[in-house]
């Protein structure tokens, strides 16, 4: 593997080739916020909460950290107007539909974020896709899956499957950052029944 | 039929298919493309048959004649479109009622029918061949102009017109190195919608590690009103293939895919056709042309998500797996179908490598503009006299195409944009008519080449509802995976519709910008990156039309049905009942001599009294941004006629 010289946030960082910049950040200890990250999945760069700026053969934009794999000479920032800016409007567009959320309100609170920007639409889901996720690459299952696209997406659980699995395991109740998962359960189980 | 197994071979095939044509023979090629065809030229096909059959020409010495069904030519508002060959002559809206005229007057007489010919509306001028009318004359149609010459199942007239000569040419004269190096040469950029230089893109293929690799074709063509790569694929599978098995040798890929919407089933077909064909006579499978090069291809058809069209989201759904795009890097050349590197171009970039390949970069790089060469098709629609499909050189100014080659806006009517760059492209204003067409100066003016939809607008059409409707097309349409695209276009569908209803408030403009800009920068896709085009583009040039929705609750094109009403003026009223028959809310009170009234609480400002009350009483007003006048009183409705 070779080793990629890169700056984060003025920082030069030694990072391996094929290493994402969220965890070449992670490496020093410099946080970068995510939502639909995590450890034990794939990357999927769908939240753009940890969307920072890189600058990369001179040129600027913004990146999701997660998914971007750490280039030489890159140089990247972590925040700046334009980072602040961007998770401020992404938050306020998910807590249109989940504005009881603890991770996002706690985010909201470090943005500026206002939960009541936009009109609310309460589907509770933020679309993260955790347990989607979870459930095909873990667990092997498939219990739950997105249906539908754009605006009318949706998560929904395969009875056929989660009947037979779910109550069991339940693994992925704990990773919902809206707590709303439990109750989709719940009320696909009432249905089951 | 015998395999093809060399150069030498091609060149015998098609000599001996030209020694079977009589140059004498008359042929009447009738466009069977998808717009015809939905026209009637079935009918007319069928008709000209049963013709030639009746006058009893099968078995005559001297008139021989041909029927034969080809591609689309782009002249689709005129159809049923056919060219009777060797002369050219080219008849319009032909009917099969017309075929018997055809056969006894064209055919066998040699005269020629003068109402179906093209007349210019302008100066009354009638057009007896297809390249003297201003539709064609105007347009360099260096890809599509074959259509119409070529029965698209027939691989004999692919081959006569000089057919799969570039394939020979690049299997046994050039090296893969050298193919890469001519279409990078060639300047070609991606025809898709983003202008990436195709030969670079073919060199990080090539120059990517791995055994197996694939070339695809993406025809997933999904914006409202565009046809420009069902065109070619329906027309001209053959060029498309050829194309593709260039670009192969060059990258080194062994198979290939033909990625097409299962709603282009003429496509579909044609192309398999041309597939089949093309394995028989050994210009694809094992060892083509005695060259030692292997590929095959395979039609993958597609369920219709617009999406799809992005080539990530298209690899995933040649997969398999939900149509969704994932982030890029890795690109397609490192990381594409099942890992391995892949090439994934449109339909007409593909189907200019055998041209750049028989004539040399140079003639590709002697059209167009410094940074855009070659020509680009565009499907012309809207508020147009001549729609169908043009084939203009780059740097060809909008004016040019929408007036000279388009025959500008009918009706009498004012232009007012044109949206170029499908559903996420952006509106043009006319101050900006004069620019060279090409993937940069478009960018320049907030619109995009996108792959080559081109709307043209007339003075009737509100900006605020074009914005509205592309948006409620992109929502539909985006995927869903990613915040910015799902959610902002969400939102900014939701202000449009809150300021087309007259609830828009101040600010909303600055809100819109806002969201457009996050879309724009924070989306995973090209799709959310460039969705709030449409927004970005109308709020841009015409601010004044969303300020109207906004401060004055008014409609300046009359279209925005909560903020307009209809009225009928009572002193221009002469009481026909024309609107009060045809008013499809029976909202219209009156009688004969009774002057009509419209119940505005019954109407649904559908606008078909306006349409329908005759010019020369001009009786209905359209009201926008001011109260309705109040009805006239009941007593005062019985009409006072003048005396003659």
């Amino acid at each position: 593997m070779n080793e990629i010289i890169l700056q984060i946030d003025g920082r030069k960082v030694q990072a391996k080739e094929g290493m994402t910049v969220l965890q070449a950040a992670q490496s020093i200890g410099i946080n970068i916020p995510t939502l639909c990250h995590h450890e034990k999945l794939e990357s999927y760069g769908a939240c753009r909460i940890c969307i920072v700026e890189a600058e990369t053969g001179g040129r600027t934009r913004l990146i999701a950290a997660c998914v971007y794999p750490v280039e030489e000479n890159m140089a990247v920032r972590t925040r700046s107007e334009k980072v602040d800016k961007t998770r401020k409007v992404l938050l306020e567009e998910l807590l249109a539909h989940a504005p009881d959320s603890v991770p996002l309100q706690a985010l909201a609170q470090e943005y500026g974020a206002d939960k009541d920007r936009f009109e609310k639409e309460p589907s509770f889901c933020v679309l993260c896709g955790l347990c989607v996720r979870y459930c095909a690459e873990v667990k092997k299952i498939n219990a739950i899956g997105f249906s539908d696209r754009g605006a009318k997406r949706e998560i929904s659980f395969i009875p056929e499957i989660a009947s037979g699995n779910c109550w069991d395991c339940k693994e992925c109740f704990p990773l919902c950052p809206t707590s709303y998962l439990q109750a989709a359960y719940v009320l696909i189980e009432a249905l089951m029944r | 039929m015998s395999r093809i197994n060399s150069p030498a071979d091609l060149e015998n095939f098609r000599k001996e298919i030209l020694s079977k044509k009589d140059p004498e023979k008359a042929c009447i090629a009738v466009c069977t493309g998808t717009g015809c065809l939905a026209l009637g030229a079935a009918n007319v096909v069928a008709a000209l048959k049963k013709e030639i059959n009746k006058q009893g020409l099968e078995a005559k010495v001297d008139i021989k004649v041909d029927v034969r069904e080809t591609g689309c030519p782009g002249f689709c508002e005129r159809g049923p479109v056919l060219v009777i060959y060797p002369e050219e002559i080219c008849y319009l809206q032909v009917q099969p009622g017309d075929a018997e005229e055809i056969i006894s007057e064209t055919i066998r007489a040699k005269k020629v029918i003068d109402r179906l010919l093209y007349v210019d509306p302008a100066t009354d001028k009638k057009s007896v061949r297809e390249s003297d009318i201003p539709f064609y004359k105007n347009q360099m149609r260096l890809l599509i102009g074959n259509n119409i010459k070529l029965d698209p199942k027939s691989i004999e007239d692919y081959v006569a017109v000089g057919g799969y000569s570039a394939l020979a040419k690049a299997l046994c004269q050039s090296t893969p190195e050298g193919i890469v190096e001519l279409v990078k040469e060639s300047k070609l950029r991606g025809r898709g919608g983003a202008g990436f230089p195709a030969g670079k893109k073919w060199e990080f293929a090539r120059n990517s590690p791995g055994e197996i690799k694939y070339v695809v074709v993406n025809a997933d063509e999904g914006d409202p009103g565009a046809f420009m790569d069902r065109a070619l694929l329906e027309g001209n599978p053959h060029s498309v293939l050829e194309g593709l098995t260039i670009g192969a040798y060059a990258i080194g890929a062994h198979e290939g895919y033909i990625y097409v919407r299962q709603e282009y089933p003429l496509a579909v077909e044609n192309v398999t056709i041309a597939i089949r064909r093309a394995e028989e006579h050994g210009f694809l499978g094992k060892n083509i042309l005695g060259s030692g090069f292997d590929f095959t291809v395979k039609v993958h058809r597609g369920a219709g998500a617009f999406v799809c069209g992005e080539e990530t989201a298209l690899l995933m759904s040649l997969e398999g797996k939900a149509g969704e795009p994932r982030a890029r890097p890795p690109y397609p050349a490192v990381k594409g179908l099942r890992d391995k590197p892949t090439n994934i171009n449109n339909v007409e970039t593909w189907a200019n490598v055998p041209l750049i390949v028989n004539k040399g970069a140079g003639f590709l790089n002697s059209i167009g503009t410094e940074k855009s060469k070659g020509t680009k098709i565009f499907s012309l629609v809207g508020k147009v006299k001549n729609t169908g499909l043009v084939e203009v050189p780059m740097g060809i100014t909008l004016r040019n195409i929408i007036y000279d080659v388009g025959g500008g806006v009918p009706g009498g009517k004012k232009f007012k944009a044109v949206q170029t760059g499908g559903p996420s492209g952006g509106c043009i204003p006319e101050e900006h008519l004069d620019i060279g067409v090409d993937f940069d100066e478009l960018a320049k003016v907030g619109a995009i080449m996108g792959s080559g939809g081109m709307i043209v607008m007339d003075e009737d059409t509100c900006m605020v509802d074009v914005a509205k409707y592309f948006l409620n097309f992109l929502t539909e349409e985006s995927c869903g995976k990613c915040t910015p695209c799902r959610e902002g276009i969400r939102q900014m569908l939701k202000i449009l519709t809150n300021i087309s209803r007259g609830q828009g408030k101040e600010g909303d403009i600055k809100l819109l910008e806002n969201l457009a800009e996050t879309t724009r920068d924070a989306s995973l896709c090209a799709l959310g990156g460039s969705a709030p085009n449409p927004v970005l583009s109308t709020i841009r040039y015409f601010r004044d039309e969303y300020d109207a929705h906004i401060r004055d609750k008014k409609c300046p094109a009359y279209v925005c049905k909560e903020l307009i009403a209809f009225y009928i003026d009572p002193a221009k009223c002469k009481a026909c009942m024309i609107c009060l028959r045809k008013c499809p809310a029976e909202a219209i009170t009156g009688g004969k001599n009774q002057i009509h009234v419209i119940d505005q609480d019954k109407c649904t400002n559908c606008g078909t009294c306006f349409e329908v009350c005759p010019s020369r009483f001009s009786a209905v007003r359209r009201i926008s941004g001011e109260p309705v006048p109040n009805a006239i009183p009941e007593e005062a409705r019985t009409l006072v006629r003048e005396s003659k």
